[in-house]
């Protein structure tokens, strides 16, 4: 991997994961640098989400350490932890709202339980979180279920974002959209990082937020990273599933 | 690096100057709100207004949005406020909270005597929905089943067999334990209360009738409903949750036939399995208790019990559990198919198969109870 980055948001150091005998994650290093949009690539089951999911804490790794916000997110204490979870939003795959609560009390869920803020400042910021995401204010009442694909990964979004994270992570936010849709909405977690000086952690198969929103790419491969780095760097690899992949007949419609 | 926000007055002449400074963030909110609720009473007619932001050392939207509403409030006619000194970081995010439109349409319900009454109303009329969904399954059930009369190759085997384990071959130790238990309560309690009349042997009788014609396998209808009704509402709700159902529809296949067919075929098969296990669990605690507690000794106990009870009381038994099972069964589908995209719809829906399962087994049990009555068995 190119040089050590200072300072990074997350710093992940020789992680292994493993799955009774399969190991998914192995050795895996891995630096993401405050304020940019990551990308990160890999094979269908190569452990993106695994990784993503080891991060936040949801699937518990064999060895090596984890920071966030500069803290050791195993040797710190609860309050410590639970103040690097409050500086950070993740968006699941399929969303994860919660189907008995309205978009509204979605949004609100975070802000209720972390902050002690009216009602009316509450309702306020949700109306602003929406508009930020790009949906109507109508659709504050509507349950989950009642919402399409791309409503729920925007309200989706706009939960992850309900407490001003510093760091978000999404996993494939742009699986299942259309392509308009895609594009809006990498240019929204684009607009988003900008305004709110966030950090993005992105899962993604999509070459068109690769391209557009994406300011460093990071490759999984057999448990490791494979590369890092700009699009022109991944570009100029020679590794075999990197060419086919920034070379291969969708890359190029893409490209042109 | 965080400080704490503040928002000061200047004064400036006939302007009216508020200077924030210190971390304006989502942690400060509730400070930051009581700040700008104060500032908002700031009145007078200054002839321009405004909010200096320069020295914020941190914004986010909690902070942005509440300098917005601080400077929409302040907006009294002809004046309006102004933002001044905004960073360029920050003008986006500004810009952003800017356009959202204001207060939120927040619907509150009240409660009404017309309200309260119409619930009411719905409710009745929903009990007429309910029976009419439930020979409306029942119809489509015996559809289903002629169905694969006709053609027998459509017939779920393996579902069949696996659902069978789930709801007979695993209930098999929790309903023998929980028969046995009821079976030596009702012999201790009877032989407690006929030792005063020195009629000890009677609790032979009672214990003999009662679990063969009624609590044998009434107490087991209620257990499979609460066990497997549940089960099955719960399996076919999220199935119908994540629209698995209606990818089933889509290929061609019928639910009814793929999916509560087999669930009640084998519901209807494992429930007479499971009373009759049942009642013998039950007379065997019954024997045992007579023997140990009340010194009858087991051969009397079998004398007694053969003079006492006759192969109708069996039957009269046995007869209704195919009935009751067909219930549950109907009732859990019925309700899982009713499942919409919550979970809280899934809890509501299984709680509803639960109770309603348990409740038309009790009236079936008394519609038996009268039928039998009658035809003198």
């Amino acid at each position: 991997m190119a040089g050590e980055i200072q300072n990074p948001i997350i710093r992940v150091r020789d992680i292994t994961v493993q799955f009774g005998t399969t190991r998914v994650l192995d050795g895996l290093n891995l630096d993401v640098k405050r304020g940019e949009i990551l990308g990160f690539v890999g094979p269908s089951g190569a452990g993106k989400s695994v990784l993503t999911r080891t991060i936040i804490g949801l699937v518990p790794k064999v060895a090596g350490s984890i920071e966030v916000f500069g803290v050791d997110l195993d040797s710190s204490s609860t309050s410590q932890r639970r103040n690097v979870e409050r500086r950070w939003g993740v968006l699941f795959q399929q969303g994860a709202l919660f189907s008995s609560l309205t978009v509204r009390q979605n949004i609100q869920f975070p802000m209720r339980e972390y902050l002690r803020v009216s009602q009316r400042l509450m309702d306020e910021i949700t109306m602003a979180k929406l508009a930020m995401v790009g949906l109507k204010p109508e659709v504050a009442e509507r349950f989950p279920s009642e919402l399409s694909g791309g409503m729920i990964k925007r309200v989706a979004l706009a939960r992850a974002l309900s407490l001003d994270p510093d760091l978000v992570f999404l996993d494939e936010p742009t699986s299942g959209l259309d392509p308009i849709g895609a594009g809006d909405f990498d240019e929204l977690v684009r607009t988003l990082q900008r305004t709110l000086g966030l950090t993005v952690f992105m899962v993604t198969h999509d070459l068109d937020s690769l391209y557009t929103a994406c300011d460093r790419i990071a490759v999984l491969g057999n448990g490791k990273i494979i590369a890092a780095g700009s699009i022109a760097d991944m570009q100029a690899s020679q590794h075999p599933w990197l060419r086919q992949y920034f070379h291969g007949k969708r890359a190029r419609a893409v490209m042109s | 690096m965080n400080s704490d926000p503040k928002l000061e007055r200047i004064a400036k002449g006939n302007a009216l100057a508020l200077c924030a400074t210190g971390t304006w963030t989502a942690s400060f909110a509730p400070v930051l709100e009581r700040m700008v609720a104060d500032a908002e009473k700031l009145a007078g007619s200054p002839q321009s207004i405004f909010i200096d932001v320069s020295e914020v050392a941190k914004l986010d939207t909690f902070g942005a949005w509440l300098i917005e509403r601080l400077r929409r409030s302040l907006t009294q006619g002809a004046v309006e406020a102004q933002i001044a000194g905004l960073s360029a970081n920050y003008s986006s995010l500004v810009d952003e909270v800017r356009r959202v439109r204001a207060t939120p349409v927040v619907e509150t319900s009240t409660i009404t005597i017309t309200g309260m009454l119409e619930q009411i109303g719905r409710t009745v009329a929903g009990v007429g929905g309910t029976v009419a969904g439930l020979i409306d399954m029942l119809g489509a059930v015996l559809a289903a089943g002629f169905r694969v009369l006709v053609h027998p190759r459509s017939f779920r085997l393996t579902s069949t067999v696996h659902h069978m384990e789930q709801v007979c071959w695993r209930a098999v130790p929790i309903i023998v334990l929980i028969t046995f238990l009821i079976g030596c309560i009702i012999a201790q309690q009877g032989i407690f209360h006929f030792r005063r009349f020195g009629a000890d042997i009677f609790v032979v009788d009672m214990l003999g009738v009662l679990v063969l014609r009624e609590i044998g396998v009434l107490l087991v209808a209620i257990m499979v409903a609460g066990r497997s009704g549940s089960a099955y509402t719960a399996e076919l709700g999220s199935m119908k949750m994540r629209e698995e159902i209606d990818a089933l529809r889509t290929m061609g296949f019928d639910p009814i036939e793929v999916l509560v067919l087999p669930r009640m075929l084998a519901l209807v098969l494992a429930l007479p399995i499971l009373a009759f296990l049942g009642a013998m669990a039950a007379l065997y605690g019954g024997g045992l208790v007579a023997w140990l507690y009340g010194g009858v000794d087991p051969e009397a106990f079998l004398l007694r019990l053969r003079d006492a009870i006759s192969i109708d009381h069996f039957i009269v038994g046995i007869v209704k559990a195919p009935v009751m099972a067909a219930v549950i069964g109907i009732v859990a589908c019925v309700e899982g198919l009713a499942v919409q995209g919550s979970a809280e719809s899934l809890g509501q829906h299984t709680t509803a198969s639960v109770v309603k399962g348990i409740f038309f087994v009790i009236v079936m049990d008394g519609v038996f109870a009268i039928f039998f009555a009658s035809i003198g068995m």
